[in-house]
């Protein structure tokens, strides 16, 4: 077992980059999640490590900083919270263009604008639906516990150097914020630069020795018929993360007529909603997406066969409800999609949640069957 | 070196005869490579890239160098010279520049831009980068225009001058002032080197590589950002034959931006300039 220690979730995402061999974070301070930054300089990981960390000048700098350093074949992250994501769209669509491996993390607050410095989840769209300009998905991942903010930092990097793309983390304020018991993973070392050739000499800009080519990052193309050969080749990679890294919890799921879909904070939350839901004979499931993008599409259709409706609960006015829709809708089932949540900041109760799905399903808990459209 | 001169026409050579290793007279860099480069003829883009791909020959600097190149008219630099090359988001190049050396504090970097990518839309970057002193050299080629785009006014676009978003001329109650950014630069303590060259003609284009050569060595000598300012002629852009754009620029540019060191310390001194 690894060392225990009681830690902010903000606090573990620095711990985790110096344990997991990270070699740069480039950051701007921003609510809710500046321990990040500071937990690292706090810690010193240049005299450790070797790790960089830098303070740039804005979130439009941070992320090219990211850019230049992941083109050389390292490990590098930044964070942020949503209106610095935003900021970062720019440089992200060029990562992804120029198919970069790097870590982002969002820990979001409530928007639009400046909005609030309280959890939200409103960045759903932003983050698997691409977020800047172009047609790109990052790896998108949802922790729901300090735990697997830590877990989360060393799959995000392996990720990320698997398919040569952008992963995020998607977390939020709450969880960013609060603390819990995490088991730490061991101090891994930072690729050398030997290793580092070994795994990216047909790509990095390293320095062009004499037996190879000179390696250009780039996203620009002007041929066309290039740049749609460049684009078939994105999708066939993020199809490829749909068939092979879509991962989720589903709890209580095998014999539920009603399937609440939560991730992060609101998967806590529902996570209770269910026990007391099933301490009043309903019989409702929670499947939880732990990668946003890939979608778990196909768990929820083999879900949609069986259950009577499908509750997306969530701390937004209603984003992924929609791939659950799509989802439902092409498996040809008729179960029902709702969708309750709180914006602003706010979080839902489990009671709240439990009310809500009970008054928006309240015609099949009437009738015992799927009511069709 | 003896050249041979042809003088009466039963003494023609053959062309063989005359290309000879022992009547060579100039040689371009190994470096620079055999594309047809896209720039107009007149542009001073061939020039600056001819004498960057010599010095990084000459100071065997192909395996430790990154460069960076930016949006702007010099967005293709990566198919001229033969090292490793990232393509940088409009003005974003001191940002990417700065992600590279600070992971790789062993490689020479360095940041080719034009006016509008360094002091339009990447000022901010650029402040910064030269604030910490990053290690990392800064070419920036000042012709006054948005070359790439079809000649729009740029942030160093002169008063009165005609462009495609300042038909009647540059008005500055309109449009503000020509930026001296160079000068700005030249104020940070994070600069060891900073300067304003041309390369308009040999003499310039001479002074100009001595100038890039110390740059380079400041920055292999961990002394902090250097910049190099080349002010340079856009004859498409400003709608002039190359000899004219030439003495255009001496007329009218040279003057607004006046050519020399504007800083050469070490790291950490301000500039008197």
């Amino acid at each position: 077992m690894g060392e225990l220690r009681l830690m902010k979730g903000n606090e573990v995402l620095a711990e985790a980059a110096i344990r997991c061999g990270c070699d740069g974070y480039f950051g701007y301070p921003i609510t809710p999640q500046s321990e990040v930054m500071e937990t690292l300089m706090a810690r010193q990981p240049w005299n450790e490590t070797g790790m960089t960390v830098l303070q740039a000048e804005s979130e439009v700098a941070s992320i090219n900083m990211v850019y230049g350093a992941a083109a050389t074949g390292k490990k590098v992250m930044t964070s942020s919270s949503s209106p610095g994501i935003s900021l970062m769209a720019e440089g992200i669509s060029y990562i992804a263009g120029a198919e970069l491996p790097c870590l982002i993390v969002n820990v979001q607050r409530g928007g639009p604008g400046l909005g609030t410095i309280q959890p939200s989840q409103a960045d759903y769209f932003q983050s698997v639906k691409g977020g800047g300009h172009g047609d790109y998905k990052m790896i998108v991942l949802a922790p729901a516990s300090v735990q697997e903010m830590n877990d989360f930092v060393d799959l995000g990097f392996e990720l990320a150097f698997k398919y040569r793309n952008p992963a995020m983390i998607l977390a939020d304020g709450a969880i960013g914020q609060m603390m819990e018991k995490v088991e730490l993973a061991d101090q891994k070392q930072r690729w050398t630069k030997e290793e580092i050739l070994e795994m990216s000499s047909d790509w990095a800009t390293t320095g062009k020795t004499a037996n190879r080519k000179k390696n250009i990052v780039t996203s620009l193309e002007m041929d066309s018929d290039k740049m749609e050969e460049n684009n078939r080749r994105f999708q066939e990679k993020y199809r490829k993360m749909e068939e092979e890294e879509v991962r989720y919890e589903a709890i209580q799921c095998d014999d539920a007529e009603f399937v609440i879909v939560a991730f992060g904070t609101s998967a806590r939350v529902c996570q209770k909603a269910v026990e007391i839901a099933r301490a009043k004979g309903l019989k409702v499931g929670l499947l939880r997406p732990i990668t946003l993008f890939p979608f778990p599409k196909k768990a929820i259709q083999e879900l949609a066969r069986k259950a009577k409706g499908f509750l997306s609960v969530e701390m937004s006015a209603g984003q992924m409800v929609e791939d659950i829709k799509l989802s439902v809708y092409e498996a040809g089932s008729n179960a029902r999609v709702n969708y309750f949540g709180r914006m602003g900041g706010l979080i839902p109760t489990p009671d709240e949640v439990v009310e809500a799905l009970e008054e928006k399903f309240s015609w099949e808990l009437s009738y015992g069957v799927k009511r069709s459209y | 070196m003896e050249l041979n001169v042809v003088t009466k026409p039963e003494e023609i050579m053959d062309i063989k005869e005359i290309i000879k290793p022992e009547n060579l007279v100039y040689q371009k860099s190994e470096l620079l490579n055999d594309d047809i480069m896209h720039y107009c003829p007149g542009c001073s883009h061939g020039v600056v890239h001819k004498i960057l791909a010599e010095l990084i020959d000459e100071m065997g600097l192909q395996e430790k160098t990154v460069g960076i190149a930016p949006v702007g008219c010099a967005v293709f630099a990566y198919n001229y010279i033969d090292i490793d090359w990232q393509e940088a988001a409009h003005g974003r190049a001191p940002a990417v520049a700065t992600g590279v050396a600070r992971v790789n504090p062993d490689n020479f970097v360095f940041t080719y831009q034009g006016d509008g990518d360094l002091a339009s839309i990447g000022a901010a970057e650029i402040m910064h980068a030269c604030n910490r002193g990053e290690n990392i050299l800064v070419i920036f080629i000042n012709n006054g225009i948005y070359g790439m785009t079809g000649g729009q006014m740029a942030p160093t676009t002169l008063e009165g001058m005609v462009t495609a978003t300042t038909p009647n001329g540059r008005n500055v109650d309109l449009n503000g002032y020509p930026m001296k950014i160079t000068n700005l630069i030249a104020q940070l303590p994070g600069t060891s080197y900073v300067t304003r060259q041309a390369v308009h003609t040999a003499a310039t284009a001479r002074k100009c590589k001595r100038s890039l050569k110390k740059a380079i060595q400041n920055v292999l000598d961990k002394k902090g950002t250097s910049f190099v300012e080349v002010v340079s002629t856009c004859n498409s852009g400003w709608k002039m034959s190359p000899v004219e754009a030439n003495k255009w620029m001496d007329e009218n540019m040279i003057p607004y931006y006046p050519l020399g060191d504007l800083k050469d310390s070490v790291k950490g001194e301000h500039s008197e300039n």
